[in-house]
């Protein structure tokens, strides 16, 4: 069985909800629709208070290199653009939309009907994920149109697709490969045009057997497409790992994974490539998943972004003794500090944590037993970062190679002295860049 | 036989010893670096707590910088104040500029009454972290964070957090004003004012958001009503982006804007 070749651990798989089928969420009376729902430079609103706009049409247009656009969700009128709270606390600018009726642009198809032949040429689909504002669904929310603009004298072997879903809980991507499997080895086979290469490779976990079978019954038909069963290992779906258990080659320190000629997208964003390619249909749905162990009601859901969370919430019922509500898996998502908050790109679940669940264990003294170093799928030594950050030697940092932490959590999650090694890593990795990036100024 | 090792063991050792110790010397001579005398006696008469407050790393750094310049200029240890300034002043031939000093203010009151928490933190208690994860437990995002990232900066125990309102308190006595509070707040909250003889006034809010946004979270935040700019004898208030802010240097302490603050924004302290 494939796998990446160091570190990992192996947390409970709580797929609790892989049996439920999607559910579309039903349109909210008003939508709140954050600009920037993408990595890189914010988006710049071209709505303004009183427009009417329809489903599928531009509301906020891209203007840097790394920033992708946003389309409204809704039909409806503007009702204002103004600073709103995310799930943060923080305020990030915002179209605020009256929704009214549910009217789409002429250009999008809205048919079911499953378009499999590719008409576009290479251009035009880079192009069209560029305008349709596809960004990468796995967590990061990287614009894919950037990750095909090959740079001059690289070109790709393989795409992977990550359909590890190694995050506990998730099951989102577990249910898109058994209820839209054709669509997305479609929106593989652009991705395949737009990149020049030869081979396809989707990674699934072996804990999913189901999608496994369906899959590799399904790509009969794709020849370019190849399925690859991977051991069930946490962080399976992260890139690089991702990369080193599908073809055994290592993405260079700093580099990206175009210079081991490989391109990695998550199975959602395949979804929404072939939604862009095939049917005109910009990035304005997310597929979530609502669970928790003492959640009753748990959910897959197909949810309109802008979608406020307060509606989901109690839709489902917030569960007593709910300690925390966390936006995406248990390892990498974050806690909520405010759930009057909105549904944006790549928000892939909200988990439901009871207290006992969410309290945190008093941490004691190092052990120096080593598990964080066993651990770490990157090779690197967390507990000597953690000593490095808190007496801020940022110098040190950087030489042992902080910039490297991929911030999967291992190191702490089997930390048995409970220190908070990631919190400690992510701050001084936060600094370091800082330092770096400083210097680099500098220096131009 | 026994007696012999023992003897020619010593003496090869010594020997060993003395022909090091002659290379050594020579050594030593042969590379010897010229410093500046003037550098140990300046390093001597500073604090040596090497808070960083003069810009420098360690309190050396201030002292080679200063005898390198031969001028004061520019070069100051807030820290040891104006009589450490002087007595550098005499070991260098120099005329020293008395200063004012500076105190630390905290500028925000957003305690646990004023501005209540919403949600509960449980992570790592450091302020650069929590701040990189959310607006704050009183969803306040210009707010104090608590967790006392000044407190650990702090060389000269100045600071501590009160248990009451989980704010920062700055000990007058002990506060020499170096900043290095200043530098690791990273909702930059806390600002060096005049020390004075009086006391110092000045608006504890540092939230930019409009009033009754700002209100909402915290019942102490400054609202950019302008009542106290209108009002003040010496125009030393101005406001900016929904905050007001008093410049100490115009300020006279009659305290007309303390009274008159809608939301007791305002603080006057005399510690």
């Amino acid at each position: 069985m494939k796998t990446f070749k160091i570190g990992g651990v192996h947390p409970e798989a709580q797929k609790l909800s892989n049996e439920i089928s999607v559910e579309t969420f039903p349109l909210p009376k008003q939508a709140t629709i954050f600009v920037t729902q993408s990595l890189g430079a914010p988006a710049v609103p071209v709505v303004a208070k009183g427009d009417k706009v329809k489903v599928g049409q531009l509301l906020a247009k891209a203007e840097a290199f790394i920033c992708a656009n946003v389309h409204s969700p809704f039909s409806g009128t503007v009702n204002k653009i103004e600073p709103v709270a995310d799930f943060t606390g923080y305020k990030k600018p915002a179209i605020i939309i009256d929704v009214e009726g549910d009217e789409w642009d002429e250009s999008i198809d809205t048919s079911e009907e499953i378009v499999s032949e590719i008409k576009l040429s290479r251009k035009e689909i880079i192009d069209r994920m560029k305008a349709c504002g596809i960004v990468g669904l796995g967590g990061a929310c990287f614009p894919t149109h950037v990750k095909y603009m090959l740079p001059e004298g690289k070109s790709a072997d393989y795409i992977l697709v990550n359909a590890a879903e190694c995050e506990p809980y998730i099951t989102t991507d577990y249910r898109m490969m058994l209820e839209q499997t054709e669509q997305c080895l479609v929106g593989i086979e652009a991705l395949l045009i737009a990149s020049g290469a030869p081979k396809a490779l989707i990674g699934i976990e072996n804990n999913k057997p189901e999608a496994i079978r369906h899959l590799q019954e399904a790509t009969k038909t794709h020849p370019k497409i190849e399925v690859v069963p991977l051991k069930t290992k946490y962080p399976q779906g992260a890139e690089k790992q991702l990369i080193q258990a599908l073809t055994g080659r290592t993405v260079p320190n700093g580099r990206l994974p175009i210079d081991a000629g490989c391109i990695v997208n998550n199975i959602a964003t395949t979804h929404a490539v072939y939604e862009a390619v095939q049917k005109n249909k910009p990035l304005i749905e997310t597929y979530t998943t609502v669970t928790g162990k003492h959640l009753a009601n748990r959910k897959n859901y197909k949810i309109r972004l802008g979608t406020p969370l307060k509606e989901v919430l109690d839709a489902v019922g917030i569960p007593e003794n709910t300690g925390k509500i966390i936006s995406g898996g248990p390892m990498m998502g974050k806690a909520m500090a405010n759930t009057n908050t909105f549904f944006v790109k790549g928000m892939s679940s909200i988990l439901f944590l009871d207290a006992s669940e969410s309290k945190r264990i008093p941490e004691s003294n190092c052990l120096r037993c080593g598990k964080c170093i066993q651990a770490c799928p990157m090779g690197l030594e967390p507990y000597l970062f953690r000593m490095l950050a808190v007496h801020n030697r940022l110098d040190d940092l950087e030489a042992h190679g902080i910039m490297n932490c991929i911030e999967c959590g291992c190191c702490q999650s089997g930390c048995p002295a409970h220190i908070p090694l990631l919190d400690t890593v992510k701050t001084g990795k936060s600094k370091t860049g800082a330092m770096i990036k400083s210097r680099q100024v500098k220096k131009s | 036989m026994a007696g012999n090792t023992i003897i020619l063991a010593v003496v090869i050792l010594g020997v060993i010893g003395l022909v090091a110790a002659i290379l050594l010397f020579f050594i030593s001579k042969a590379f010897k670096v010229e410093e500046n005398p003037l550098i140990d006696d300046v390093a001597a008469q500073l604090p040596g707590a090497n808070c960083g407050g003069c810009g420098f790393a360690g309190c050396r750094g201030l002292a080679e910088a200063i005898v390198k310049a031969g001028n004061l200029e520019g070069l100051r240890c807030p820290a040891g104040g104006n009589s450490t300034m002087e007595n550098i002043a005499k070991i260098m031939g120099l005329e020293a500029v008395a200063a004012e000093p500076m105190v630390a203010v905290v500028r925000c009151n957003g305690s646990c009454e004023n501005a209540p928490a919403k949600v509960n933190y449980d992570s790592m208690p450091s302020c650069f972290f929590a701040n990189s994860l959310y607006a704050g437990e009183s969803a306040c995002p210009y707010g104090c964070l608590g967790c006392g990232d000044c407190v650990g900066s702090c060389q000269f125990n100045a600071l501590h957090i009160d248990p009451v309102t989980k704010l920062p308190v700055v000990d007058v006595n002990a506060c020499v004003g170096c900043g290095a509070c200043v530098k690791n707040c990273p909702r930059h909250i806390i600002e060096l004012r005049f020390k004075g003889t009086e006391g110092r006034v000045y608006v504890t809010c540092m939230n930019k958001e409009k009033g009754p946004v700002a209100k909402k979270n915290c019942s102490a935040a400054c609202i950019g009503c302008g009542k106290c700019a209108k009002n003040c004898p010496a125009e030393a208030i101005t406001v900016q982006d929904s905050l007001a802010y008093i410049d100490f240097r115009k300020c006279t302490l009659c305290q007309t804007c303390v009274s008159g603050c809608p939301t007791g924004a305002i603080k006057f302290s005399n510690l």
